[in-house]
């Protein structure tokens, strides 16, 4: 009996590891706070003492602040448009039969799997083949692409845990299939939908390479930092808002993760 | 537009296949390539060989908060990808973390210079951006394996080592291969790591295709970059996905 139980038993070995790998994880993240209260130029060790003289600068820094305007624009617009796309599609694979799903799941998916500066260059000859000006319109466009397989995945999983019976139910009771939609379908996958978004906001708000081939003279917030790092004594600045930054998406990925759990453990108990 | 050609700022839209040609022909490009593919692969083998040990214990010994492993795993993946890389910049540079940080501690009278500006930094860089996608499918199918399967060979005698070999490794295989083609494949066509903290030992390919849209200016060359990166990445994907079923056919 005791060999059966070994699957389950601690492993120390194996513990010790699994904290080391977590460990490079996290630690080099964690160098960008602990650098941007220091109080040195220069990016190095002895930490020299604490400041939050890079934030005040930070938070002066005007171009800044258009760039994160930018930035926030790009990925509300995206994000809404991707999960709206998503929200149909999902529904789509998940509640209709449809000839030949699995390809069609497949190309939605592609854009998962293809290098990203692959798409960039593609869009970017699209695009100004077809006469469009570089704008933050087109890293939006760009933006939706990378982000709906994204949104697709969230919200098919969300749509597969619950009982297609419902919607059936609301409908032998009478209620038009636009009033099934909003009545029954959309609060049931409501946290979906907002797990969704969320994701789809932080992919768009740090995507980098479709923005740095697709963007005009309107930098978003990525192409601004890319920007800052070419001057040394930018740096320490960079870094606060780096920190920022990541804090703000640790929130929201921990957050939409939560909804996203949430929402399957429901389920589950339901069924 | 990679079959047409560029004169001066115009294109040429007759069907031409001079690009191809060049970016066969041409030993940087193909050297370019070669690098890629190389880093790529290094970085994809270090990559799975970290990630199944942890992938293994969160699946076979974490019995309480799983759900919380993976996602102390997955977190850092949606962290900002620049921020990240330019934290490994912090950590590898000449004055970085390391080298202050072991000058500090008297180990070393020079910073080491071999951290930052290599193809080691992007190796250790990519293979730190992308770990989360070599967990996930492994614990994903290692979390499929039915246990009775483990007790049954247990039973019957064979020890941990034999275990895992013949069944534990052979079912997990499947999220091994996702995990190396969804690591390989991005990698390869990475631009912002080598720029960071490539150096010019460190530059690869995607740097070349920025460059043609870019400085040089000969998109249609940048185009047919790209395609021709595609492909290979595509052969090379599809011969290594047929070779690990043919060696798990013959093991199982």
């Amino acid at each position: 009996m005791n060999e059966v139980a070994y699957i389950d038993r601690p492993n120390r070995p194996l513990y010790f590891y699994a904290i080391l790998y977590l460990a490079f994880l996290y630690i080099p993240v964690l160098f960008l706070p602990l650098f941007s209260f220091n109080d040195n130029i220069y990016i190095a060790f002895p930490l020299k003492g604490f400041t939050t003289q890079w934030y005040v600068t930070m938070f002066n820094d005007q171009p800044m602040w258009a760039a994160l305007n930018n930035s926030l624009r790009v990925a509300c617009v995206s994000s809404a448009i991707a999960t709206l796309l998503g929200l149909f599609g999902a529904k789509a694979v998940t509640r209709y039969r449809i000839p030949g799903v699995k390809p069609i799941i497949f190309v939605i998916m592609l854009p998962m799997v293809v290098p990203l500066i692959i798409m960039g260059v593609a869009l970017l000859i699209l695009v100004t083949r077809l006469g469009f000006n570089l704008s933050l319109y087109t890293i939006a466009m760009a933006h939706v692409l990378i982000s709906v397989p994204f949104a697709m995945a969230t919200l098919m999983s969300r749509f597969e845990g619950f009982d297609p019976s419902m919607e059936e139910a609301s409908s032998d009771l009478g209620a038009g299939p636009w009033s099934t939609f909003w009545r029954v379908t959309l609060p049931m996958v409501a946290p979906g939908v907002l797990a969704s978004f969320l994701l789809c906001f932080t992919i768009s708000f740090d995507e980098f390479i479709m923005a740095f081939f697709l963007g005009g003279t309107d930098p978003t917030l990525p192409i601004f930092i890319w920007g800052q790092l070419r001057f040394p004594q930018r740096l320490p600045g960079v870094l606060a808002l780096g920190s920022l930054i990541l804090v703000i998406s640790f929130v929201l990925v921990f957050f939409s993760l939560w909804l996203r759990r949430l929402g399957v453990e429901d389920t589950k108990s339901g069924i | 537009m990679s079959f047409w050609t560029q004169i001066g700022f115009e294109f040429d839209t007759a069907f031409s296949l001079v690009n191809y040609a060049e970016a066969v022909e041409k030993p940087m490009y193909r050297a370019l390539l070669l690098r890629s593919l190389t880093i790529s692969a290094i970085c994809t083998v270090a990559t799975v060989l970290l990630s199944y040990p942890m992938a293994y214990y969160v699946a076979f010994h974490v019995r309480k908060h799983k759900m919380a492993w993976i996602i102390l795993m997955t977190v850092p993946f949606f962290s900002s990808y620049l921020l990240r890389i330019f934290a490994w910049k912090i950590i590898l540079g000449y004055n970085g973390v390391i080298n202050s940080g072991l000058k500090g501690l008297g180990l070393i009278e020079q910073p080491l210079a071999f951290l930052l500006y290599s193809p080691t930094a992007v190796v250790i860089t990519l293979a730190h951006a992308w770990a989360a996608f070599a967990i996930l499918p492994i614990y994903i199918s290692l979390e499929k394996i039915d246990r009775s399967l483990i007790e049954a060979a247990t039973d019957l005698g064979d020890g941990p080592v034999k275990r895992f070999l013949g069944i534990t490794l052979p079912l997990s295989m499947p999220g091994v291969i996702a995990a190396s083609l969804m690591i390989f494949i991005p990698t390869v066509g990475d631009y912002v790591t080598p720029t960071l903290v490539g150096g010019p030992d460190g530059l690869m390919i995607a740097n070349l295709i920025q460059a043609q849209f870019g400085l040089v200016n000969n998109w249609p060359m940048g185009a047919a970059l790209a395609l021709d990166m595609m492909l290979v990445v595509a052969v090379i994907s599809l011969l290594y996905i047929w070779l690990t079923r043919k060696v798990t056919e013959n093991i199982a």
